[in-house]
């Protein structure tokens, strides 16, 4: 199952530099969409393989990251009207190149870290899921629609659902399904305050909420 | 030198324009045309080859070198290019640096071509040409270091496409994939096919290759247009190397494998340029650091 897991790895590395490299809101939402799913195979493929407790969590997490979230976020994003990531702080090309850069740091990282003796010796797992969580705290350091800084915790939340599952073989069920159920509230209330937002200030630009005075 | 790459060598030297003409016969298929014989790439070759050059005042003895320049260093580049699991007529370690550079040799004398004119016009197609040709430069040569270090066979374009077969493909698919996609991409900018530049347009600001080599005509404009087949040639075989993992050792059965790889390769180009608008000039960098960025994350993958 090496091989297989291997590829969903490199495929979610594949789906980071493409959200680095795209500035159209409905493509990050999607792009999101489909690491949700292939974050949401990898307990079917771990060591432990098919059993109940991995096939009711590989469902919810389909379930949500596959189709919930998208659709959220999709709504929020016809309340506020807009389409495009305009002027991020750091630009696609760049973004990209930086991208490349965390890919080499986490790759560095992922060899380093003193792991349990217990980790699985699948080699991308370690790296890959460093990598997506700098990658999701990059895109929201680094844009400006709240949209967009929801779509980087997504992505940091994979890269961490990822990593639980290359350190640590049985997490009880509850606790994975708990922290399923809150990365779901904090999607809500935050598809709930970008509407808001959008209401009150006729844009999502989160940079110019820095400038309010109480 | 093995007589099968003798064989290939002459063969790619017959068959290059062909993909032209398949990739024109896909266009027409699919937009419900009739359109132009298989072969007419060679008509044209024929045709303009039996014609007169005219050069204009203002253009000196580099003018007249560019196309001759152009056509030679890809004929030299073609001679180090694998086909099939067979080796190349000439191999030596690092020769994919060699085949690069050669590519880079053949630029070089249509630009300088297109510069020496004096046409504004040509000067900024040639600009364009540059400056894209830099940027696929990375990632073509990345993505050859990748495979090379994913077959390890060694360091020659021979030894190493040679080496891809199908327990390559089960033992590092992810990463190859990725640098064949980059490839791709590669493919169709320094073609000047259509997510890049649009072949079929004359006179429009945004073209590339083609604004360059207006002013050729007769054999000059043959030899630009053989040129071009067998730079497409070049660069597919090495992309049909890595994506037809056919090594059964039976030279017909491989041989065959990879030139229906060349076909669909040519096809898939056709289906491409239907589908596709060209790209915006802004956004054909952005596309080729992509490219990089993919031969990038092959090279990584496959590093570990």
């Amino acid at each position: 199952m090496h091989g297989v897991t291997d590829g969903i790895m490199a495929a979610m590395l594949v789906l980071n530099l493409a959200l680095l490299g795209t500035s159209r809101l409905t493509f990050c939402i999607r792009l999101v969409a489909v690491q949700g799913v292939l974050v949401g195979l990898l307990p079917l493929v771990s060591p432990s393989g098919m059993t109940l407790r991995t096939v009711v969590l590989a469902a919810a997490v389909i379930a949500l990251k596959g189709a919930v979230f998208p659709r959220l976020l999709s709504n929020a994003m016809r309340g506020a009207d807009v389409r495009r990531e305009v002027e991020p702080y750091v630009g696609s090309g760049l973004s990209l190149l930086l991208g490349l850069a965390l890919l080499g740091i986490s790759f560095w990282l992922g060899a380093k870290l003193p792991l349990p003796a217990a980790a699985p010796e699948v080699a991308l797992v370690v790296p890959g899921a460093i990598c997506t969580i700098l990658i999701g705290l990059f895109v929201i350091v680094s844009r400006k629609k709240a949209i967009t800084q929801v779509v980087g915790y997504l992505v940091l939340e994979n890269g961490i659902a990822a990593f639980g599952l290359a350190i640590v073989q049985d997490v009880p069920l509850l606790i994975e399904l708990g922290i399923l159920l809150d990365v779901f509230v904090a999607v809500f209330v935050m598809a709930i305050m970008i509407y808001h937002i959008s209401q009150e200030f006729d844009h999502i630009d989160a940079d110019r909420l820095s400038a309010l005075k109480g | 030198m093995r007589i099968e790459s003798a064989v290939h060598f002459a063969a790619a030297l017959v068959f290059a324009p062909l993909l032209l003409g398949i990739i024109n016969r896909t266009k027409a298929f699919v937009a419900g045309r009739t359109g132009q014989p298989l072969l007419q790439p060679y008509f044209d070759i024929v045709k303009l080859l039996r014609k007169g050059a005219v050069y204009s005042r203002t253009t000196t003895w580099i003018f007249r070198l560019g196309p001759a320049l152009g056509l030679a260093a890809l004929t030299l580049a073609l001679a180090f290019v694998p086909f099939g699991g067979a080796p190349a007529p000439f191999a030596f370690d690092g020769d994919f640096l060699l085949v690069v550079y050669l590519l880079a040799v053949a630029r070089f004398g249509i630009v300088a071509a297109a510069l020496d004119t004096g046409s504004s016009f040509e000067g900024m197609g040639a600009s364009r040409e540059v400056q894209f040709s830099a940027l696929a430069e990375p990632a073509l040569l990345l993505g050859i270091i990748a495979v090379a270090r994913g077959a390890h066979g060694g360091f020659s374009l021979s030894a190493c496409l040679g080496a891809i077969d199908g327990q390559a493909w089960a033992a590092f698919g992810p990463a190859l994939a990725l640098a064949a996609v980059a490839w791709l991409i590669v493919f169709l900018a320094e073609n000047a096919r259509i997510p890049v530049d649009d072949p079929t347009t004359h006179l429009e600001l945004t073209m590339i290759h083609e604004v360059m080599v207006l002013d050729h005509s007769g054999p000059d404009l043959a030899y630009v247009l053989y040129g071009a087949a067998l730079k497409m040639w070049v660069l597919g075989a090495l992309l049909a190397g890595v994506l037809v993992p056919v090594r059964t050792g039976m030279w017909a059965v491989d041989s065959a494998a990879a030139a229906a790889g060349m076909v669909l390769l040519a096809v898939l180009v056709g289906a491409i340029e239907s589908s596709m608008a060209r790209l915006r000039l802004v956004r054909v960098p952005q596309l080729l650091v992509a490219a990089s960025a993919l031969s990038v994350l092959a090279l990584i993958l496959l590093m570990r």
